[in-house]
């Protein structure tokens, strides 16, 4: 009609796109991957570059893989309650330390502390890509059988520690 | 008690604010004087009735009023007084009712000066910030009351989050809110001139001075954040491209784009249309970075708690503030005139080409912060947007905007010739390249981008040298002579160039340096000889800190001691890093204690940043350019020469 009202029109179209944001929690995540086994992969350890993982060495055990990255802002945020969790000893938590710089991780982990059993680099981002990374930092609860039970999008809280991650890990350990 | 009286005061202030937003409208439109006369007591009254509800719930929390909720979740009887006083804006709550405080200051503001403006433009522009302030009002009262009470109190409260216990919370949020609230001013008189279809000169003369002081604590915000996080997160950047930082940053692009519209509206009458557009941009930015702060629809570092009924409110606030003032634009911008004709090569367009890049930088930024809610909203999953593409979107916009900022300012209205500037600016060209290719070597390693950044600062700074020589040269009042407003843009430009310096050769040449270290160990950066003394406990107010000490020293002679702490707070798990920090003229050696590795051993890291504070130097010569620019005789005369045509008309 006229050219005016270009700028209403973008508007409008922002105002829908938010009104919808609104209604979405954007650290819930459905994965198709909850209830498949967790992709396999092979990757160097961080900390020692000569060794690798595998995730199928964790066959029999609960553990939880996070992924991470030193230029992650909101990975500082839920680091003391990894911490935290590593120090209680419930279960092993693995990083997995994606598109990063090697050394820029190592130095993250000597100044925010390191809660990890273990870190994997995914210097190139293709295993992130497996396990359908949107965005770092993300959790996964894995069970005794390899399969991902459980998908945290973004920091892990309080909340969804006590509520969700450690009933869940409790429960699957049972079995 | 002292609460409620501020729940009252709220109370008032929301139906002060209604008689304010509409009996003024209606007054003008029928040409009503005590109508008219309505806004300006309004607005004095809401201001204070604003004022007051904050000095009580200030009282409260200095009186360690755990029966307020707020205070309760947001202090605690051993916080430092200070603390207490900026914990008011410390939560979601009170930095609302700071949003409030500002805006009705703003409103006060104007209705003191603006005695030379006819009443029904006053009464118009205090009206529509009259509505603004209901809306927000109706949120604060209706969502997020801040003087809620829990019956019986708490024993003890919470305690402000300890990355907030440093003096940055005292001043940056303030400011920071003076500057993007401030835009509400421009925004009034915008939509004021649109009601009236007074879209001329005049209105652009009106809006400047409000749009500039706006404009300048803002900067002075966005800047003293950018300070804060620098010595407080202990990593030693600046600026983290966070969607809260971006909330602020975008208004600032935009607000200066129509800094710079509103000086051609003023001078030739063009630009109306796209003037008016930048003014309602500015601040429904401005209410939008409140909305994406507010609601949580994105995470971000300054994780808030959220609340969906907020986010709810706000967004419609938003759709009605700013639908409705895109409706009045689509009605009422067709008929407005063009204005004078300019040329290809001219101020006017060069201008235009500022505007453009800064609102096509301020878009990129915008849909960095919202594509992860886009992609979200359409279903197709998930991302974050990092620093990778802010930088690798906003540098090529900006470096073209720097370039023509030499050309602006010697640029002729209407139309200028290329061989002209190209004539004036050949040796500034010349000598700018040279410096430019030479200075790295001077620095350290060479490096392309760094000779780039230096040259486009060299070149902006070297046309500012050679248009104050020639202004001296050419005009009979010499510099003495010039107007404070030709100071003033040359002060803000030089802040620029200052600006891309620091970030250039921080970028280009900063060292970071991480060691495990023990006592008496020793690293080096640069010349800079950092020695480990130890680590000792000292007990703060609220918390206990570990502060390490670490004897810095140059070609062995020792300069002083820095004291970095790691702090943790009795109310919180996450330990806080306070960097030490020795600051110099042209470099900045920065000290911040990671964590201990063993009994004796900590990891430390040190950085070297070379002008690092030229970053923040070059925002305050901005800030003091438009402070410069606020005092320019001009607004006084041209209020004098208005008195004086009306007394003319009056006899005519």
């Amino acid at each position: 009609m006229n050219r005016f009202l270009i700028p209403l029109g973008i508007f409008i179209v922002l105002v829908v796109f938010l009104a919808i944001g609104l209604n979405r929690d954007p650290r819930e995540v459905p994965s198709p991957l909850i209830g498949k086994s967790a992709p396999a992969f092979e990757l160097p350890q961080l900390h020692n570059p000569a060794l690798k993982f595998s995730p199928a060495e964790m066959q029999g055990k609960v553990w939880l893989l996070n992924v991470w990255a030193s230029w992650c802002v909101s990975c500082r945020q839920e680091h003391p309650l990894l911490v935290e969790l590593s120090e209680g000893k419930v279960v092993p938590i693995y990083g997995l330390d994606y598109k990063d710089q090697r050394a820029d991780a190592l130095k993250w982990l000597r100044d925010f502390g390191d809660p990890y059993t273990m870190s994997i680099a995914d210097s190139d981002g293709r295993v992130g890509m497996d396990y359908g990374v949107y965005g770092v930092p993300e959790t996964y609860v894995i069970d005794k059988a390899g399969v991902i039970r459980y998908k945290q999008i973004g920091p892990i809280t309080r909340e969804v520690l006590d509520s969700k991650i450690l009933p869940m890990v409790k429960e699957l350990q049972r079995l | 008690m002292i609460p409620e009286l501020g729940h009252f005061a709220l109370i008032l202030a929301l139906l002060v604010a209604i008689v304010q937003g509409v009996l003024p409208l209606i007054g003008a439109a029928r040409n009503s004087t005590p109508w008219i006369a309505l806004a300006k007591p309004a607005a004095r009254a809401q201001f204070l009735l604003i004022a007051t509800a904050f000095g009580c719930l200030t009282y409260a929390f200095i009186n360690n009023d755990f029966s307020v909720v707020f205070v309760a979740e947001h202090s605690n009887s051993q916080l430092p007084l200070g603390y207490q006083i900026g914990a008011v804006w410390g939560g979601h709550e009170g930095s609302l009712l700071l949003w409030m405080l500002m805006l009705t200051g703003w409103g006060a503001a104007v209705s003191f000066f603006s005695r030379h403006l006819p009443a029904t433009m006053t009464a118009r522009v205090l009206a529509v910030l009259g509505l603004i302030s209901v809306g927000l009002l109706l949120f604060i009262l209706l969502t997020s009351n801040p003087f809620e009470r829990i019956l019986p109190g708490a024993a003890e409260g919470r305690d402000l989050n300890p990355m907030l216990q440093d003096p940055g919370l005292i001043f940056h949020p303030p400011m920071l809110y003076m500057g993007y609230v401030g835009f509400s001013v421009a925004f009034a008189f915008a939509i004021a001139a649109l009601i009236s279809g007074q879209l001329d000169a005049a209105w652009a003369r009106w809006s400047r001075p409000w749009t500039l002081a706006a404009w300048v604590f803002l900067t002075l915000g966005i800047a003293m954040g950018s300070y804060w996080a620098y010595y407080v997160l202990g990593w030693g950047g600046w600026w983290f491209w966070d969607p809260v930082e971006n909330a602020s940053f975008i208004p600032w692009l935009v607000g200066t784009a129509l800094l710079h519209s509103l000086a051609v509206t003023e001078k030739r009458g063009c630009f109306k249309n796209w003037t008016v557009l930048l003014a309602i941009a500015a601040f429904s930015l401005s209410l939008l970075g409140t909305f994406l702060v507010r609601s949580g629809v994105l995470t971000s570092v300054h994780a808030f708690a959220t609340d969906p009924r907020r986010g709810i409110f706000i967004l419609v606030l938003l759709a009605i503030v700013i639908g409705s003032s895109l409706i009045l634009f689509a009605l009422r911008a067709p008929k407005v005139g063009l204005g004078g004709a300019f040329g290809l090569i001219s101020r006017e367009s060069l201008l235009l080409m500022n505007n453009v890049l800064l609102v096509v930088a301020a878009g990129s930024v915008l849909l960095g912060t919202l594509y992860p809610l886009f992609i979200d909203a359409m279903g197709l999953g998930k991302l974050s947007v990092g620093p990778p593409y802010f930088n690798s979107v906003f540098v090529p916009i900006m470096a073209p905007l720097v370039f023509l900022m030499a050309l602006g300012p010697i640029a002729r209205w209407k139309n200028a010739s290329i061989a002209d500037m190209a004539k004036r600016l050949r040796v500034v060209f010349v000598v700018a390249l040279i410096a430019a290719v030479a200075a790295p070597f001077a620095l350290g390693p060479w490096s392309p981008l760094v000779a780039l950044g230096l040259l486009l600062a060299f070149w902006l700074i070297a046309s500012i040298v050679a248009n104050v020589i020639d202004r001296a040269r050419t005009t009979a009042g010499g510099l003495i002579g010039q107007p404070r407003s030709w100071y003033a843009m040359h002060t803000a430009h030089l802040g620029i160039a200052i600006f891309v310096i620091g970030v250039t050769l921080v970028k280009g040449y900063e060292v970071e340096k991480d060691v495990r270290m023990e006592p008496d160990d020793t690293v080096t950066v640069g010349a800079y000889t950092f020695r480990f003394v130890g680590v000792s406990e000292r007990m703060g107010p609220n918390y206990r800190a570990q502060r390490g000490e670490v004897e810095l020293s140059k070609d062995g002679k020792v300069l002083r001691m820095l004291n970095p702490e790691k702090r943790a707070f009795f109310s919180s798990a996450m330990p806080m890093t306070e960097a030490a920090i020795d600051t110099g003229f042209l470099r900045d050696v920065y000290v911040s204690l990671g964590e201990p590795i063993d009994e004796r051993a900590w990891s430390v890291r040190v950085y070297y940043k070379p002008f690092v504070d030229w970053i923040w130097g070059g925002c305050l010569l901005m800030a003091i350019g438009g402070i410069v620019a606020l005092s320019d005789r001009r607004y006084r005369l041209k209020q004098a020469a208005k008195a004086n045509i009306a007394i003319e008309g009056a006899r005519a």
